[in-house]
């Protein structure tokens, strides 16, 4: 691995788009006549020839533009013979000199010294990091020649262990996003980088004399120290300046900016053995949400009734992929948790009034949980969301202080953003200070408020004033809020610029670029040397200069090498937590909660599984990503629950008018079980209009209910139905199993007795039942297993194989015709009744493999056929797309180009690409295959070291990703590897094993733990879900 | 003329039935009768009738062109249910077919001489429909330009194709299937030609129909050739009947998918095929002669006979859909008796209601003597069966694939406008050659209508002689 700053690739610099073609802004004249707009030279007077010249009419423009007037009307009767024949054969003549066209010169120059480690073709991990609200992950990314292509979790880092989130595989698509502005505007025209900083340079230096006292900065809360620096560089040459931050999810938001800087949890899962999450989704939201998910992952994975299990308990209104592993979920309102949580509180010796809870099932829980608590006390956890009110944060803080377990699976530290701040205080101040007229220079680094703020904040009202005469947007692209600013900069993705960042614990990260640029954009590091009076500095230096003195060259290249600066990760202690600031536990407060539940429905504001606050709405791979569990993809919905939306009178698809206060939106309905009665959810990052051409006018714009009081809740909503209909887009097929076995699911004790439940009931025919012999795998035999028990559903490992195999995105529409094109899916059934669902059973399913592959017999040119090591091989160019292997294949796992998906012009998408995968054309069936490319790269390396490939040495790209490590893949002719051992277990089954397909890719079945207090859910499937409508038809 | 009482059968213990020739014809008149057909102007009702077959055929054309240009998306097609309209198409095409490779070989092999006035047109039939049913195919798969890696050829890839795909299996059945088809009736047509080359007035007919005659002079060892290879034509199409239909059928058969997996389907498919076939055979037999006036040849018998034919196959079909639901429930198994009680109950119940309508309830009335003696009332029984057949081949298509083992993956399946854009084209494709058919050769065989003659039989005052045979 070398730590240089990649070269630019020549092949990147050639194919990457040029800021040539310029999207005309709606009210820049510019774009035709240069001239136009600017005063006149000096010495030049504008002469007239006639009156209609000066009075430049329609009718004198036309006449003016028409060259030949006078010849114009013969030409129109048409040509004579001869000079058709003359044309045509010119226009022959020429077509035939097309062919002949000129290619543009190109020097292929050698490198004069070979970059240490590169050899074309192969390609290079670099380590660096990504941050989601200020806090790193760390990751690996592949290059291939210069060209990122694939990112991974960085397994030293601790934000990852190797793994990584949804967000993060689909940053490669944002970095190679067409969409992504490509040149420095001025008022919607073209403008130099000098140009830009001489304009800033002067802005500046007027605020120079008043120490900056109309200079603000709007930027995202930040957990790098050089940028910290920086800004104490700035406020240094600027003492009156103020820095502002705002991001629309983050935590505590709304609490107050004493509260931000209050410690911060940090959980640690592997000691828990009782988690309780209260309305948090806290595998797959959050910082540090991908090492608990694999600390999560640990402690779930039964191979044996010898391993343990931890014990989850999950209160939400929404259901959620944490939700989704629960042991004990109950669908609760936020008000009825808080009454919940005091009742815990008070069950628990933390003090408080204890509140009486209505429900039965309530109470019954209260009881078995407190107890479960008690008796783990010291090795549980409870947590809460951001969404929680000081109360009840105060109260999880208690509980977990009374049972002992801050400093074993809870820890407090200072927060890693630097000068931590309550986003809303911050931008509901800076929004004053617009109206009063107080800022005269505004730089907005990276946000996008005019999107996102609060709907009563009014911003773009208060940003459109005369005293603010400079406004610039940094921003990857021109989006709501360039629309308000004169100046757009284009920012640099971060696989493109140097920075640093701190990981959820603390732990910093050196971000270090993989590719030049694409389209000149420049890093908020570079913005802030301008203001540092330093103008000229790349980011490199900034960054390098802020950590060579402290690592020296040794540490630094080790830091970037290992993608940690060592030494500055937690020490283990923990701080003191700290009461809750805002909180108050008076009765009258707490009654609140009761009186608020009773009118009106409650609308809840989440960010979106798949484009979180709107900043990933361009994102066609997570636009196009199934949401957990309502399988939606390409719109929000309002979310209702069953029994809520037979009240209303509405369903699935039905267009409702949700009404808050004087605010209104419409917007779809989507029923979903497991939602609350009464709460309806409505995800944010929907309905932009200026995020690009995948992004734009999808779905509906919550943020325009979104009020500086109700930031996660809003009571008292009125929903009405409009009787118009939308069409939705889901994935989804049926909630049901139908009773046929296909999760196969048993509580810890059930397992203890019957360990080989899995088997139960199941008429897999005996590998003798056949008159042929059966095939010997000599050398390797691939297989993989993915443990149900740690699934949470999160969509990790889609988003990676998309990014890997080069999966196309196929639109809204094409997937309301289930054509969607997923390698990998997660189906997920529900048990219980369709109104309350007892459970979420999560399976992936991606090929296979089976050894009597029911799609190689039937496919008429051979195009799917089986290779000696086990492997359901697929060949693109043979196959002639009859798509009977589809028709025949029980998984349905195979997947057709209906039309040609791939899009093989945008220029920045071809970068993109793995090269080691084929793009497939139209009229091609596809499917999952193992990655096979990755198990041929293995082959190679262990081939020309003379072994054999090492157990764990090829993960494909949905086991690389998997935040609880539920899949893994390897040799099953190999007795000691890691899938051998877990095909071993009681549990592993074959799904569908019955048909004698004999899979490759088998299942451990799902073992929960469930309380032994608490009744068992009946195990029946319910009939309910509806069927007709079921698939995409919304 | 009174000797020919009970038509061409002169047996004892006989009843009496409808002849197959009306009385009152000599071998002349059939001739005369039977060639105005095409030797006189053409009826007005031809060219509207045409028109608007020729106006389909171009909707086919367009169509695919818009099929090859945009790619199988224009389809209704999606992941669970993979075919769709064309694999429905191709079946219910080939399955029309079939009737006239019964008629013309089994029934001749059989020696059921009221096969004769029909079997002409039945070929032809034949003939059409499976070169409607031969697009599909082509046009279903992804990339067509690719189709004819099919073909077992020897190539620069050195790929055969895969033998053990039931796709393979048709391409052979298909193709040996219409060449005999085409043989057969051309080779049927051959002493007819003669006549027309001889009696044409136009020129260009006198060279076309002289050509295709292939210098038939009507010699005695012509006669014989033709004989003995009308024999072996028959003998070759006879397993075709049953072949080919059964090799359609693995298609489905072959599949592991419930609804499609069961051995059932060769017999089933085969009496589908001939009950579609008659079907159509009526459906198009009916109008044609009363528009042409050949009551006198295609006789209220014939139109019994297939009547007879169609309730019998009917009755097998009947007896497939029973089976299938009985072994569904006899098996235990919980996939195969989902797919039942889906088809019944769940979303494409109405398609199976029709299907049970049009298949089975309406060919009950062919019980009844009135019914299969009226021609409208047989007309429109025929018009049933021909709706349901389609339906059926819907049903095992579509309701099989789209809900199959993995309830996450079960979707729902609709014909788009360029589904029916085709569907409707294809028929436009059918009517189109079977109107040209109609007015440029004969569409009853005339040589052989005069072997049905009295005189043939030799019962007749005056016996057949050869000479007279040929002109």
């Amino acid at each position: 691995m070398s730590e240089k700053q990649t070269k630019p690739d020549p092949a990147a610099v050639e194919g990457s788009p040029e800021p040539d073609r310029v999207e005309a802004h709606p009210d820049s004249p510019a774009q035709d006549d240069p001239g136009r707009g600017k005063s006149p030279r000096p010495g030049t007077r504008k002469y007239w020839r006639s009156l209609e010249e000066l009075a430049d009419t329609e009718a004198f423009q036309e006449k003016v533009t028409r060259e030949f007037p006078r010849l114009a009307v013969p030409m129109a009767e048409g040509v004579d013979r001869r000079r058709f024949l003359q044309l045509m054969g010119a226009s022959l003549a020429l077509g035939g000199m097309t062919a002949c066209t000129k290619q543009p010169l190109e020097r292929i120059v050698p490198y004069v010294r070979q970059p240490e480690h590169l050899v074309p073709g192969e390609p290079l991990r670099f380590a660096t990091a990504g941050t989601l609200g200020g806090y790193a992950t760390g990751l690996l990314v592949e290059s291939h020649d210069g060209r990122p292509t694939k990112i991974e979790g960085n397994p030293e880092h601790p934000a990852s262990l190797g793994g990584t989130d949804l967000f993060t595989q689909a940053e490669i698509l944002n970095l190679y996003d067409p969409d992504r502005s490509r040149a420095i505007t001025n008022l919607g025209r073209i403008e130099t980088w000098d140009g830009f900083v001489s304009a800033l340079t002067t802005a500046l230096a007027a605020q120079q004399g008043k120490g900056g006292s109309g200079l603000r900065i709007l930027a995202p809360p930040s957990s790098s120290p050089t940028l910290a620096d920086q800004r104490r560089a700035v406020q240094e040459r600027f003492p009156e300046f103020r820095w502002y931050q705002w991001e629309p999810v983050a935590d505590r938001m709304g609490r107050g900016r004493e509260a931000a800087e209050e410690p911060v949890a940090r959980f640690d899962l592997e000691p828990a053995d009782v988690v309780v999450c209260l309305d948090h989704d806290l595998l797959t939201q959050g910082p540090g949400h991908v090492r608990y998910a694999k600390q999560f992952g640990r402690r779930r994975k039964v191979l044996s009734e010898r391993d343990s299990m931890n014990r989850l308990y999950v209160l939400e209104p929404t259901p959620t992929s944490t939700g989704s592993q629960a042991d004990h979920r109950l669908a609760m309102s936020p008000a009825e948790i808080e009454r919940f949580t005091a009742a815990l509180g008070a069950e628990l010796g933390v003090g408080g009034r204890h509140p009486r809870l209505e429900n039965e099932k309530h109470r019954r829980l209260l009881r078995a949980l407190a107890e479960d608590l008690r008796s783990h006390a010291g090795r549980s956890l409870v947590t809460t969301g951001r969404q929680a009110s000081p109360e009840l944060a105060e109260r999880v803080r208690a509980i977990n202080e009374t049972l002992g377990n801050v400093g074993s699976t809870i820890f407090y530290q200072d927060p890693v953003i630097v000068d931590p701040t309550d986003p809303l205080a911050d931008l509901r101040e800076l929004t004053e200070e617009l109206r009063a007229g107080r800022v005269e220079v505004l730089l907005i680094l990276g946000v996008n408020p005019i999107y996102d703020a609060p709907a009563d904040l009014e911003l773009a009202d208060a940003l459109q004033n005369d005293q603010t005469w400079f406004r610039l947007h940094h921003g990857m692209r021109a989006d709501e809020t360039s629309e308000y600013c004169h100046w757009h900069v284009p920012a640099t993705h971060f696989l493109e610029s140097w920075s640093d960042a701190r990981a959820f614990d603390g732990t910093v990260s050196i971000q270090q670029p993989l590719i030049e640029p694409l389209h000149g954009g420049r890093s908020t590091h570079q913005i802030l040397a301008l203001l540092q009076g330093r103008p000229g500095r790349t980011g490199y230096e900034i960054v390098r200069e802020r950590w060579l003195d402290r690592l020296g060259e040794e540490g630094w290249r080790r830091a970037l090498h290992d993608g940690v600066v060592p030494g500055t990760g937690p020490d283990g202690r923990s701080a003191p937590g700290g009461t809750v600031s805002g909180a108050d536990l008076s009765e009258a407060r707490s009654a609140l909660g009761e009186a608020s539940s009773g009118e009106g429905l409650t609308l809840l504001l989440r960010p979106d599984p798949t484009v979180w606050d709107g900043r990933f709405a361009n994102n066609g791979w997570l636009q196009e990503c199934p949401k957990p569990l309502s399988k939606l993809t390409w719109d929000n919905a309002l979310i209702v629950s069953p029994r809520t939306a037979r009240e209303l009178g509405v369903d699935t698809g039905d267009v409702v008018e949700v009404g808050a206060g004087e605010r209104q939106i419409e917007a779809p309905v989507w029923v979903q079980p497991g939602q609350v009665d009464g709460c309806v959810t409505l995800h944010l990052g929907y309905g932009r209009t200026a995020a690009g051409r995948v992004g734009d006018g999808v779905g509906v714009d919550a943020y325009r209910l979104r009020t500086t009081e109700n930031l996660w809740r809003i009571p008292g909503v009125t929903v009405e139905p409009t009787g118009d209909r939308y069409p939705l887009a889901s994935t989804r097929g049926h909630w049901n199993m139908e009773n046929r076995g296909l999760v196969r699911e048993a509580s810890w004790e059930e397992f203890q007795e019957h360990p080989h439940f899995a088997h139960e009931g199941s008429h897999a025919p005996s590998e003798e039942m056949t008159l042929y012999d059966a095939w010997e795998y000599d050398g390797y035999a691939w297989g993989m297993a993915i443990n149900l028990s740690a699934c949470t559903g999160c969509n990790a490992c889609l988003v990676a194989c998309v990014s890997e195999n080069n999966i196309p995105v196929v639109g809204k529409d094409q997937v309301r015709k289930q054509r969607e094109m997923h390698w990998i899916r997660i189906d997920q059934y529900l048990s219980g009744s369709y109104e309350e669902p007892d459970g979420v059973l999560n399976q992936p399913v991606p090929c296979m493999h089976c050894e009597n592959a029911p799609c190689e017999l039937v496919c008429p040119v051979a195009a799917t056929v089986h290779s000696d090591e086990g492997l359901n091989d697929m060949i693109y160019n043979r196959c002639v797309g009859t798509r009977y292997c589809s028709n025949n294949c029980p998984y349905k796992v195979r997947r057709f180009n209906f039309f040609l998906y791939q899009d093989w012009e945008t220029p920045s998408l071809k970068l993109m690409r793995n090269p080691d995968v084929t793009v497939r054309s139209r009229g091609v069936m596809e499917k999952c295959t193992y990655c096979v490319q990755r198990i041929s790269r293995a082959r190679i390396d262990a081939e020309s070291e003379g072994r054999t490939i090492r157990d764990g040495e090829i993960r494909t790209a949905c086991q690389q990703a998997c935040p609880t490590e539920a899949i893994v893949f390897g040799d099953i002719n190999d007795e000691d590897s890691e899938v051998s051992r877990w095909k071993a277990a009681p549990t592993n089954y074959g799904l569908l094993a019955e048909t004698n397909t004999r899979p490759r890719t088998t299942y451990l079945a799902r073992v929960t733990n469930r309380n032994p207090e608490l009744p068992s859910p009946k195990r029946e499937s319910s009939h309910q879900g509806s069927s007709e409508t079921d698939h995409g038809q919304g | 003329m009174s000797v020919i009482k009970k038509g061409g059968y002169d047996r004892p213990g006989i009843i009496e039935r409808s002849p197959v020739v009306a009385p009152g014809h000599t071998p002349g008149s059939v001739t005369d009768r039977i060639s105005e057909v095409i030797l006189a102007r053409t009826p007005p009702w031809f060219y509207p009738a045409f028109g608007i077959s020729f106006v389909l055929l171009m909707v086919l054309i367009f169509s695919l062109a818009k099929l090859f240009l945009e790619g199988t998306g224009i389809w209704g097609l999606n992941m669970p249910v993979a075919w769709g309209f064309a694999i429905i198409n191709f079946v219910w095409w080939i399955g029309i077919g079939h009737a006239g490779t019964l008629i013309s070989a089994i029934l001749l092999l059989l020696r059921q001489e009221w096969r004769t006035s029909i079997n002409r047109f039945a070929e032809a039939m034949t003939l059409f429909a499976v070169a409607c049913a031969g697009i599909f195919p082509l046009i279903h798969v992804g990339r067509p330009w690719l189709a004819y890696w099919l073909l077992p050829y020897p190539n620069t890839m050195g790929m055969w194709p895969q033998f053990r795909s039931p796709l393979i299996w048709d391409v052979f059945a298909v193709s040996t299937y219409a060449t005999i088809s085409l043989l057969f009736w051309y080779v049927g047509l051959v002493p007819d030609l003669a006549s027309l080359r001889d009696r044409t007035e136009n020129k260009l007919g006198k060279i076309l129909y002289g050509v295709f005659a292939m210098g038939w002079r009507n010699s005695a060892k012509h006669w014989h050739e033709h004989e003995v290879a009308s024999l072996l034509l028959a003998g070759l199409a006879t397993p075709l009947v049953l072949s080919v239909h059964s090799v359609v059928s693995f298609d489905f058969a072959v599949g592991i998918i419930p609804g499609w997996h069961t051995t059932l389907f060769p017999p089933y498919f085969v009496a589908g095929a001939i009950f579609a076939g008659f079907a159509m055979v009526l459906t198009l037999t009916i109008p044609l002669r009363s528009l042409f006036g050949l009551e006198d040849f295609i006789t209220q018998r014939h139109l019994q006979n297939m009547g007879k034919v169609m309730l019998a196959t009917g009755l097998i079909v009947a007896y497939g859909y029973g089976t299938e639901i009985f072994m569904a429930w006899y098996s235990g198994n919980q996939f195969e008796w989902y797919m039942v009680t889906n088809r019944i109950t769940g979303p494409y119940r109405f398609h199976w209601f029709a299907l049970i309508a049009c298949n089975v309830i309406a060919t009950q009335f062919l019980w009844i003597p009135r019914v299969r003696r009226s021609a409208v009332a047989l007309w429109i029984v025929s018009m049933f069966i021909n709706v349901g057949m389609w339906l059926e081949r819907f049903i095992i298509v579509v309701t099989s694939l789209h809900r199959d083992f993995l309830p996450s993956s079960w979707g729902m399946y609709h014909g788009t406008i360029w589904d029916w854009a085709i569907y409707v084209g294809s028929i436009g494709l059918f009517l189109s050659l079977l109107f040209l058919f109609i007015r440029f050769v004969p569409m009853i065989s005339i040589f052989e209508i005069r072997t049905l003659l009295p005189e043939a039989k030799g019962v007749a005052a005056e016996p057949t002689t050869p000479e007279e045979s040929g002109t």
